[in-house]
């Protein structure tokens, strides 16, 4: 029933096609030159594609390509490339000692690039980007260490980890003295309290410091040591260091010795490899803490 | 000469099957108490049926299961579908179910309610999605916000953002402008009474379930297509039966060619339907879980997902929105569409080509070089085919730029063409392998996509509802002058996302990618993360920006419908009489 006429559009001088709907119509423009030679233009830079690079597939495999690329090869080759230029310093790393490559500059240059690395992508999540660690992460820019910041310690530490699932790894539980009843309320007070005065913080009032005393000469002393500055063999914090893992307050001591907390450090050897480890066990001591 | 197709008659004449009849003749003339016969019609009594089965199903399912949200879910449905029975029993037995007349006064009598429910329930899922998106930037940049909650951690927000701004808010504009356009390009009435009420209502209902889904844990992981089965299989009915309402208006359409806006759409729904079948073909454990495996294994269930994905892309968000901007863009303008010839060819080759584009999302994977090949050929081969569609809304403005001077919301669709052409050439330079060896995975992607999502489908979307909302009550627009902030403000906020993310996204790519001297990374992925910070809250700022210009565009709509001047006879009023 709809039959419109063809017509001239006044503003463009181009013939409408005729039809209509709901008043709107349509202009007879012939494709825009430029459009159809771009739209030509990528069909046959795609054509010359297809015919050098994989493209069709076939009813067994596909068009190789005359080029006969494969990004696969090229990725395969890269790598072996890549280990090859790091194949002569990573074995001399592997082999010398941590003093050595601390010494060498060579190696030390190449240990650190990696350990850099393989810090932020492995212990940077806990420990953070700068090393300055978070509440229940150790600081590592520091000196105060709980199993030792030597080289070699270090070393261990990062291969087997702390409380980790390995059977080298390091293990150290303090008893929880509040929730096992090995102390009662008031003692534990007591004790934390005496703790604090010797880290020199701001004790509770009225508490007897000299039972405190005594209690922790009983109960701590065996791992703290008498002058509370810790032990590494055993992996006991220095009660006096400046830092705290749980917190620094008479409060935080109390929970912590009520019912302590244990963190876990995964053991890395295994996922790493020992000249990644090394790397790391350097870098690490050169943060500032390394004794 | 044509004789059209409008003296064909009407679909929804009652059936004449004797089972009908039978069974419904005599409630009708009981309670009507009227010798009249009445009957329920063929689509009446169907949908019933339907809508029976489903809610049996349903009901059966949430007494048995022992998923929470799956009863949830189920019992929502089967309340939803009880309703429904409800009503179309109600409308017959007031006597309220004689088909509508088609014409009124030799004017087609249109059904503009469905439109209107979709208008907008489209501005409040905007809303809605745009708001998550800020919530989620900020995630990005401050992760406290995150809450420690599951309900609202970035992984479960951030389909919720993806769905309700592609599926619930593009979604219900793509329904309420088809229901519009197909009706009045083809001077037809929708058909049937029930249909495009089951369509719109059944729509939002698989939103609600799929959205509330992902807040309750409940996805099938598949990047745009998250809902699990159930919902799956109630999208698939309403799309099925908005299909059909859809072809009604073009089958008894009154002029002989079909309207250039409506082949889009018609390939965006059957295209959609296609796509949805395929990359949802998954099992479930059992009916009474809301837990299903895809049939597909591997790296063939990775390219059946980004074939989805991508054409998603192409015809949800690119086919779909240029119907919009075929007729929306003239229809403002009042001039012709600039070359009918240009439409025909870059219709048929922007789907053909877009259905193989996929693979370039999988370059460097384990797919074969020779798919990601094809796939990268023909993103490349389909930048001028999109790039028509542009052509064809700037230049049928040839004759009516001094319009974007005076009318903002012309201004709006206009750039909208452009952040089309932009993001269209983006694309297939992205898709280049080696340039995806720098973008991909970064937020260079991010920012590609916003800039279509934010520029060419947000903005030819508030266009149209700037259009639409005065059209369907009557009413000249509020304020231009709002439509004019809502236009430089949320423009400020896309620039300032686009531009952060282009930034963070190849200074990423870039940092990933560097070496030392001695061959090992320049950087740790933590690293690259601190490092997008600044741009993270620039990017959040950015999406602020443009939520606020959507909440004045709410207002602006409102306000036209409750305080707009009243238009007697303007160029759309041709309306029929209110629902």
């Amino acid at each position: 029933m709809a039959e419109h006429k063809k017509e001239i559009d006044q503003v463009t001088g181009v013939e409408t096609t005729g039809h209509e709907w709901d008043g709107l119509k349509e202009l007879n423009h012939p494709l825009p030159k430029w459009w159809l030679y771009m739209f030509y233009g990528t069909i046959v830079w795609s054509v010359i594609y297809w015919i050098l690079m994989p493209s069709w597939p076939l009813v067994n495999g596909y068009t190789k390509g005359l080029l006969n690329y494969s990004q696969r090869a090229v990725a395969t080759e890269n790598f072996d490339v890549a280990a090859a230029e790091r194949a002569e310093t990573g074995k001399m790393l592997l082999e010398a000692s941590l003093e050595e490559i601390r010494d060498t500059p060579a190696l030390l240059e190449f240990a650190m690039a990696q350990g850099e690395v393989a810090f932020g992508d492995n212990c940077a999540p806990c420990h953070g980007t700068g090393a300055t660690g978070f509440e229940g992460y150790p600081n590592l820019q520091d000196d105060s260490w709980i199993w030792g910041g030597d080289l070699d310690t270090l070393s261990t530490t990062i291969s087997y980890g702390v409380r980790a699932e390995h059977d080298e790894t390091r293990y150290a539980e303090m008893p929880a003295f509040g929730r096992d009843e090995l102390l009662e309320k008031e003692e534990i007070i007591q004790v934390a309290n005496y703790v604090g005065s010797v880290a020199g913080l701001p004790t509770q009032e009225g508490v007897d410091l000299e039972a405190g005393k005594v209690i922790y000469e009983e109960n701590c002393a065996a791992c703290h040591m008498e002058n509370a500055k810790g032990d590494l063999e055993t992996g006991s914090p220095n009660l006096t260091a400046p830092t705290y893992l749980y917190g620094k307050s008479v409060e935080d001591i109390i929970a912590q010795v009520n019912a302590p907390r244990h963190g876990v450090m995964p053991a890395w050897i295994d996922r790493l490899g020992e000249t990644t480890v090394k790397s790391l066990a350097v870098y690490v001591h050169s943060l500032g803490g390394g004794q | 000469m044509y004789q059209g197709r409008g003296n064909l008659p009407p679909i929804e004449l009652r059936s004449g099957s004797p089972i009908w009849t039978n069974l419904f003749t005599l409630y009708g003339a009981n309670i009507m108490g009227e010798r009249k016969v009445r009957y329920l019609s063929l689509e009446e009594g169907g949908y019933s049926v339907l809508l029976l089965v489903a809610a049996i199903f349903c009901l059966i399912i949430a007494g048995k299961t022992w998923d929470q949200v799956l009863a949830f879910h189920t019992a929502l449905i089967a309340l939803a579908s009880l309703a429904g029975i409800f009503y179309i029993f109600r409308r017959y037995f007031d006597g309220n179910n004689s088909p509508a007349p088609l014409e009124i006064n030799g004017k087609p009598n249109y059904n503009m309610g469905p439109v209107k429910f979709a208008t907008w329930a489209s501005v409040f899922w905007g809303i809605a999605g745009f708001s998550v998106g800020v919530i989620i930037a900020s995630q990005l940049a401050f992760p406290a916000l995150n809450f420690d909650l599951p309900w609202t951690n970035f992984g479960r927000l951030r389909p919720l953002h993806t769905s309700a701004v592609i599926f619930a808010f593009g979604g219900n504009v793509l329904i309420a402008t088809s229901f519009y356009v197909v009706q009045r390009t083809c001077q037809a009435r929708l058909m049937g009474a029930i249909s495009p009420w089951f369509v719109v209502l059944g729509y939002n209902l698989f939103i609600v379930v799929a959205g509330t889904g992902y807040l309750l844990g409940v996805t099938q992981s598949k990047e745009y297509a998250e809902p699990e089965w159930y919902a799956d299989l109630l999208l698939t009915i309403v799309w099925v039966a908005y299909l059909l309402t859809f072809l009604g208006p073009i089958w008894r359409r009154k002029e002989a060619h079909i309207y250039v806006a409506n082949w889009f759409y018609l390939a965006f729904i059957v295209t959609i339907a296609v796509l949805h079948l395929f990359n949802n073909a998954s099992i479930p454990v059992s009916i009474y879980s809301t837990k299903s495996y895809i049939v597909w294994g591997g790296v063939q269930d990775a390219m059946v997902q980004w074939w989805y994905g991508h054409n998603a892309v192409g015809f949800f968000l690119t086919a779909g929105f240029l119907a919009i901007m075929y007729y929306f863009i003239p229809k403002r303008a009042e001039r012709p569409v600039y070359s009918y010839r240009l439409s025909i060819v870059h219709f048929w080759a922007l789907i053909f080509l877009y259905i193989w584009a996929g693979p370039h999302h999988l370059h460097y994977t384990s797919l074969p070089q020779w798919a990601g090949t094809l796939g990268m050929t023909f993103s490349i081969i389909l930048w001028m085919p999109s790039w028509g569609g542009m052509i064809n809304g700037l230049m049928t403005l040839s004759g009516a730029w001094d319009k974007l001077r005076t009318d903002p919301v012309l201004r709006m669709m206009v750039v909208s063409v452009a952040f089309y052409g932009m993001a269209t050439f983006e694309g297939p330079l992205m898709s280049i392998r080696a340039v995806n060896g720098l973008s991909h995975y970064t937020d260079w992607t991010i920012g590609h996509v916003h800039a279509g999502a934010l520029g060419w489908v947000g903005y030819i979307s508030f266009g149209a509802l700037y259009c639409l909302v005065p059209w369907l009550y009557n009413k000249s627009l509020y304020s231009l002058r709002l439509v004019n902030w809502h236009f430089w403000v949320s423009t400020l906020g896309i620039v300032f996302y686009i531009c952060s993310m282009w930034v963070s996204g190849i200074m990423q790519g870039l940092m990933w990618r560097a070496y030392d001297s001695l061959g090992f990374l320049e950087y740790s992925f933590i690293e690259t993360v601190d490092a997008m910070y600044p741009f993270y809250v620039m990017r959040a700022f950015g999406g602020l920006l443009f939520l606020a210009g959507a909440f004045i565009m709410v207002y602006n709509l409102v306000m036209t419908v409750r305080a707009g001047e009243a238009v007697e006879s303007a160029d759309q009023s041709a309306l029929a009489p209110a629902e």
